[in-house]
């Protein structure tokens, strides 16, 4: 190594007060929010004047915010089914072309893949003005189609990733042993590419939960959504409970993050 | 059986299997495929009532200065996202790759968490702090560096500022992973001969970790220039976007086949973002 020029020094100043500041920026909102939540003032005031657990007991007061909470149950409901139906038929679909070169399987994985980059947005009017052409009513099963689509790349893309990485010989090893291709799946493939599905379902039950763009067009008063009904609240009054609502699902993911990390290695899985 | 057969064959030749992708497949074509099909049906109606057929909702959409005005500020959000995501995301990603595992775990969890938190969630957090009494006003009226209390809800800026939070997991983990697969040779050999650190970067790193780069820079395009709620919460109703005025055209003033007209530019606007990036990284390769 050489001696540090100024200029080296500069860089490595430079680097470490952006690299600083991108921190600052990525958890700072977050702790805002929670630290917020335990305000005791009518306002959105930071820092609180006092530290309380009002809000919360005003979310979970049923005669006071029995809106959210069906939002709440609706989205649970929804993200649940589109998470497993999406998730069945992505496994499947990776299976179907895991190790195949030929291009049809490009095409196939990238029109899989293609929710996570076209502007969902558009495709939530689309569904809507698909459905009213075909004069389906707005329902929770339509948002559940709807979530389905957009979320099922997740389960993919992460399901392929473990296929890639399975060594083949240990399928043949046990068709050679006598074992039926069934039985080698079950057995040996399945359990192998858990962590990936997991991984993927995982992160496909948050990103419908936090799904906006379906949402905003195919939900009704009668099929509220937590995230739009958020949306609502935050446009008209900045209620503080939008504050104690992040509070619990800040606190919710961070314990299924933990289980899942221990479970999957999820945070190994998403840094390659 | 047909699972076990796709998942072992890795053997060259080895073909689709329909049966297993079929599932997948129709369903895309029955609540993806379709839907775009009848919205690119629904933009050639030439009133709102949708009884005349023809190309006037086009027309008027790319005829007024208005609407061109908005598709180009949407452009230019999604540009500025990305210009500020690498800013930082760059450095973060210098330093994880200069840190021990037990940094990179704690880093890793730094930069999911805001993934995994609600974008409505860290859209309120930036009305807390943008807003005239705002932590960061506070904070740089604290400092003295600002006599009184900058306007940021509602602006440009504040917007861009909000969405470098919102977007820059998308960034950093594409980058992280690449950054982790590069050869520290190529960047000891750089430096053994005598170049800079800023050399080493520009000529070293930048080149290797570019595919990582594209793939961070289309998310976050994709993503900024369609983060409705963001744009709408804190641009307000004076910063206009293709997502706000699908919105307002199709579910306030019910004029669908102007919205649909609206919508499938967004859709243009963000392919065209993708293929942009996609050109710049064969440019890449070959210079």
């Amino acid at each position: 190594m050489q001696r540090s020029t100024p200029g080296d020094v500069a860089y490595t100043w430079i680097i470490g007060l952006l690299a600083g500041l991108g921190i600052l920026i990525l958890i700072g909102p977050v702790l805002v929010v929670i630290a917020t939540s335990f305000t005791t003032s009518q306002t959105l005031k930071f820092p609180p004047p006092g530290l309380s657990l009002r809000w919360y007991g005003e979310l979970f007061n049923p005669a006071r915010s029995a809106q959210i909470h069906t939002a709440a149950l609706n989205s649970l409901w929804v993200a649940g089914l589109a998470t497993a139906i999406g998730g069945v038929l992505a496994v499947l679909a990776a299976l179907a072309i895991s190790r195949v070169a030929r291009p049809s399987a490009r095409v196939l994985e990238a029109s899989f893949l293609s929710p996570l980059v076209l502007p969902t947005l558009s495709y939530g009017l689309a569904a809507l003005m698909f459905f009213s052409v075909l004069g389906i009513r707005p329902s929770l099963n339509l948002l559940i189609a709807g979530h389905l689509v957009v979320i099922a790349p997740f389960v993919f893309r992460t399901t392929l990733a473990s296929l890639s990485q399975l060594d083949p010989a240990l399928l043949e090893a046990s068709a050679n042993l006598g074992a039926s291709r069934l039985y080698g799946f079950r057995r040996i493939t399945l359990p192998l590419i858990a962590p990936g599905i997991a991984a993927g379902c995982f992160l496909a039950f948050i990103s419908s939960m936090d799904n906006v763009p379906v949402s905003l067009f195919l939900s009704t008063a009668r099929t509220a959504m937590l995230p739009i009904r958020m949306w609502g609240m935050m446009e008209t009054t900045l209620d503080v409970r939008i504050a104690a609502i992040a509070g619990v699902l800040i606190l919710a993911t961070l314990i299924l993050m933990i289980v899942m990390d221990r479970l999957t290695g999820l945070t190994r899985r998403m840094s390659g | 059986m047909a699972a076990a057969a796709a998942a072992s064959g890795g053997v060259p030749g080895a073909r689709v299997d329909w049966r297993l992708a079929a599932p997948l497949g129709l369903t895309y074509l029955a609540f993806f495929a379709a839907p775009f099909a009848i919205l690119l049906g629904i933009s050639f109606y030439a009133d709102a009532e949708q009884t005349r057929l023809g190309l006037d909702s086009w027309t008027k959409f790319y005829g007024d200065a208005f609407y061109r005005k908005v598709i180009f500020d949407t452009l230019k959000l999604g540009v500025f996202a990305v210009l500020a995501t690498t800013l930082l995301a760059y450095p973060l990603a210098l330093v994880f790759r200069a840190s021990g595992p037990r940094v990179q775990r704690l880093l890793i969890f730094i930069i999911l968490m805001p993934l995994l938190t609600s974008v409505v969630i860290r859209t309120f957090a930036w009305i807390v702090i943008l807003a005239r009494e705002g932590v960061l006003n506070q904070t740089l009226m604290g400092l003295g560096l600002t006599a009184t209390p900058l306007n940021l809800l509602q602006t440009e800026l504040g917007l861009v500022i909000a969405l470098t939070q919102i977007e820059m997991p998308l960034m950093l983990l594409p980058l992280l992973t690449i950054m982790n697969q590069m050869d520290q040779n190529l960047v000891d050999a750089s430096r053994a001969l005598g170049a800079s650190k800023w050399r080493t970067f520009f000529r070293v790193i930048l080149p290797l970790t570019l595919p990582g780069w594209i793939a961070g820079a289309t998310l976050v395009f994709a993503s900024a220039t369609t983060a409705f709620i963001s744009q709408s919460v804190i641009g307000g109703a004076r910063l206009v976007y293709l997502p706000s005025l699908i919105w307002q055209q199709s579910m306030v003033v019910y004029n669908w086949p102007f919205a649909a007209v609206a919508s499938l530019t967004l859709l243009f606007t963000v392919l065209a973002g993708i293929m942009a990036l996609g050109w710049l990284g064969r440019f890449a390769r070959t210079s």
